[in-house]
């Protein structure tokens, strides 16, 4: 692995809107190593999901590049498709296949292990995320802070090199959300797992992340190390 | 005002009177609650009237019929059924893909023409091919000339009045039903789905495998539903094309043998089919609590250019072109050569053109009535459901019974009801037979459920404060319909009355058992041109049945499904 992680280099974004084209991101830079958590800090519409949405490879950028683990995913001139990207994410409508119990949502990228390697995983997935008796219930069975944990154990079940979070828990209640990000931030600490966040919630940032940025207007302003934390 | 039942013993009441449902609002009052249990009855009596002449007959009857007719009518009928079934499956799911996960130019237009085979009934789609296909005919005239042959001893294409061809001509006119419920579903497919199939590394063509389409699958079970039911019930189609299936059989026996009995024994079997079919498509259903409470972003259609752009149109326009614009073509060309050479139209046409706008207006007033009894009677008024409700889903049930069938049931209790009123007015003959009474009451039981399902679900939307405010300002629950509901419910009967003129305008199977004697229908006259095997006038008559069946299809056309963006044309 050479390089940082993640590494985005004046990444320029725009798409086709009532007035022509619409800059939605203007020069982005941002470099996040190995086993960090980032988070991208801004009020809706800033374009911080749409710079989840360039490193996932949902959308084609227009200007700069995509590196992750040192090689180039995106640019003007090339483009790698997301399922060959093993970025992992996490949505903020859950994104659970309704007609899949949980384990079988969770096992959905693991199609080239054998089955009980497969199964396994599955175990060791559900265990980590604190929910080992819900393998066969469906996403209506289970509550939304439930449903999340989920669809962090799917997304990360095939090992990806970096997890994208696009305000995972602000469809939930307070209670649930504050116990659900302490949970989480211990679990991808635990795993050493690569990550970047995208909210609007300052304390969630402040107590999740290693680095803060703040986007606004597409623009990507203060990348910078987060301060000493109150546990 | 509670409407729990009082199950539980109170001090002071009457045993007896524990069992009465405790006070409360009612939907409607006790004449109105009568018509909607008289209609819901009535759309049994065939199925009862069915089930008693079939016992009529005896055993060597059905002896008989299980050696000689059934079997092959059996095999012809599944196989049929199994052909159409996988055709407008692939079909109608393609298409449906093609429109919502691609963006092309004119895929705007393509959205909506995919409809159009929808005005093709079956009937006149294989009498238009039936000439358009001759081995004498234009197009394979064409296709020697551009191979160089010269005579159908040397080159001819399979024949169409086969099996395979029967079920490629009702696969291309029935599609649309499985396009449209896929289509309604694909577009409103939300975003998220998709795009957590493919950071999961799912290809896009996996994804839709994995995801779209077990997600679809309550819409396709449906569509198939609904096309296979017209199959089984098609009676043109099959005939023309020489393809004895249980409709057919049902037909014949009647009609050519006067064996009651024997036709009600097959009309029977095809119930079963039927309740297969229906059985089928509710397991197809099940676990349809796939809808998620959240605002949803929808999927990004995948923009095509240059020789992709252009192979996504001509794939999609195959369908039209074979099942909808070749027939319209040929029919209007055929229209044109008649009219141009023999000048006018001939009164008996023209007299056949006023029998079905009269039988269609007659058949929409009534179905529009019933249906609005029997919804208003239904439909929920509080917290507890409503007893009547089994009344209004019994009342849809006639859509799912075979024109040929519903009419054979219906014959007995409407001839025996006929005798007796005849006798008690002091008429001679059936006086509501010969008044086209029978066949109008028959249709309403087949086309109640569209309506039905339209003013249900245009109730249920409007909100329930409505009818308390009106309630609460004095006016009676019919008052409250009459002022507050009707007014409202406009567009939805509209609509519904547009569905039922147009399918009674196109209706075959029941106008041909039912109608009074020298009664000819556009349809009616169609058939027996092909019968007959001269095409002379039929293709007139084709002409203006299709282009009445226009019109619900624009409908449907314009209407987009709800929750998905504008589709620019």
């Amino acid at each position: 692995m050479s390089g940082p992680a993640l590494l985005l280099q004046d990444v320029s974004l725009s798409y086709p809107g009532p007035r022509g084209q619409h800059l939605a991101l203007d020069r982005v830079s941002l470099t996040l190593d190995a086993g960090r958590i980032g988070c991208l800090l801004g009020p809706s519409g800033c374009g911080k999901t749409t710079v989840l949405r360039a490193i996932a490879g949902f959308e084609p950028v227009r200007g700069g590049g995509v590196w992750l683990d040192g090689q180039l995913h995106s640019s003007p001139l090339t483009h790698v498709a997301p399922e060959q990207r093993r970025v992992g994410m996490m949505f903020q409508e859950y994104a659970l296949f309704p007609h899949l119990d949980a384990a079988h949502n969770v096992a959905f990228g693991l199609r080239r292990l054998g089955a009980a390697a497969r199964r396994a995983r599955v175990s060791e997935l559900l265990a980590l995320v604190g929910l080992p008796d819900c393998a066969e219930r469906y996403p209506h069975e289970l509550s939304g802070g439930q449903q999340q944990r989920i669809a962090l154990a799917r997304a990360l079940a095939p090992a990806p090199r970096l997890l994208l979070l696009d305000e995972p828990f602000s469809n939930l209640d307070l209670a649930t959300r504050e116990r659900l990000t302490s949970q989480v931030r211990d679990i991808l600490r635990g795993a050493g797992q690569t990550a970047i966040l995208v909210t609007h919630n300052e304390a969630e940032a402040r107590a999740m992340a290693d680095v803060v940025g703040t986007m606004h207007n597409g623009r990507l302003t203060h990348w910078l190390e987060n301060g000493p934390r109150i546990d | 005002m509670s409407g729990s039942v009082c199950a539980t013993a109170a001090p002071g009441i009457a045993p007896w009177r524990r069992w009465r449902r405790a006070a409360g609002p009612r939907a409607a009052g006790g004449l109105w609650r009568a018509a909607s249990l008289l209609i819901a009855l009535g759309v049994l009596a065939p199925l009862a009237g069915l089930a008693w002449v079939a016992s009529g007959g005896d055993l060597a009857h059905w002896a008989h019929l299980g050696r000689h007719v059934l079997p092959q009518a059996s095999l012809n009928t599944a196989a049929l059924l199994a052909g159409v079934g996988v055709m407008v499956l692939l079909l109608g799911t393609a298409c449906a893909w093609l429109v919502s996960a691609c963006d092309f130019p004119g895929r705007g237009i393509l959205s909506w023409a995919l409809l159009l085979p929808l005005a093709m009934p079956t009937y006149i789609v294989a009498f238009a091919y039936l000439d358009l296909l001759h081995p004498i005919g234009p197009i394979q005239g064409a296709i020697r000339w551009l191979l160089g042959y010269d005579s159908p001893r040397q080159f001819r294409l399979p024949d169409l009045r086969s099996l395979p061809g029967a079920i490629v001509l009702l696969g291309l006119v029935l599609y649309p039903y499985v396009y449209l419920t896929a289509r309604a579903m694909f577009m409103t497919q939300p975003a998220h789905l998709m795009e957590a199939a493919r950071t999961l590394g799912e290809s896009a063509t996996r994804a839709f495998f994995r995801v779209a389409l077990p997600l679809a699958r309550p819409a396709l079970a449906v569509g198939t539903g609904l096309a296979l039911l017209e199959t089984l019930g098609d009676i043109g189609a099959s005939e023309f094309l020489g393809i004895q299936t249980l409709t057919v059989a049902v037909y014949t026996t009647w009609v050519t043998r006067s064996d009651l009995a024997g036709a009600a024994q097959i009309a029977c079997s095809m119930l079963a089919i039927v309740v297969a079919l229906l059985w089928l498509e509710r397991r197809g259903r099940a676990r349809q609590r796939f809808g998620s409470a959240q605002r949803m972003r929808v999927m990004q259609p995948r923009r095509l250019s240059g020789s992709a752009a252009w192979l996504a149109l001509c794939a999609g326009g195959v369908p039209v072109l074979l099942g909808f614009v070749l027939p319209a073509l040929y029919l209007v060309a055929e229209s044109a050569k008649r009219l141009l050479s023999g000048g006018a139209v001939s009164p008996a046409l023209l007299a056949a053109l006023g029998n079905s706008l009269a039988l269609a207006g007659g058949v929409t007033a009534a179905t529009l009535a019933a249906a609005l009894v029997v919804a208003w009677a239904a439909r929920p008024v509080g917290a507890t459901p409503n007893p009547d409700r089994w009344q209004a889903r019994v009342a849809g049930l006639g859509y799912a019974v075979p024109g040929t069938v519903l009419a054979l049931g219906l014959l007995t209790p409407a001839l025996a009801f006929d005798a007796g009123l005849a006798q008690w007015l002091g008429l001679p003959g059936l006086p509501l037979m010969s008044a086209g009474v029978v066949l109008v009451v028959a249709c309403a039981i087949r086309f109640l459920a569209m309506p039905l399902g339209g003013i249900e679900a245009g109730l249920t939307r409007l909100p329930p404060a409505l009818e308390l405010a009106a309630r609460l300002l004095g006016e009676s629950p019919a008052g409250t319909l009459r002022r507050v509901h009707l007014p409202l419910l406009r567009p939805a009967l509209a609509a519904g009355a547009l569905l039922v003129f147009v399918d009674a305008m196109k209706e075959l199977p029941a106008t041909l058992l039912l109608r009074p004697p020298g009664f000819e229908t556009l349809s009616t006259w169609l058939y027996a041109e092909a019968a007959r095997g001269t095409y002379e006038e039929g293709a007139i008559a084709a002409l203006a049945i299709v282009l009445a069946g226009l019109a619900p299809v624009i409908l449907l056309a314009r209407q987009r499904p709800e929750g998905a963006p504008e589709v620019a044309p």
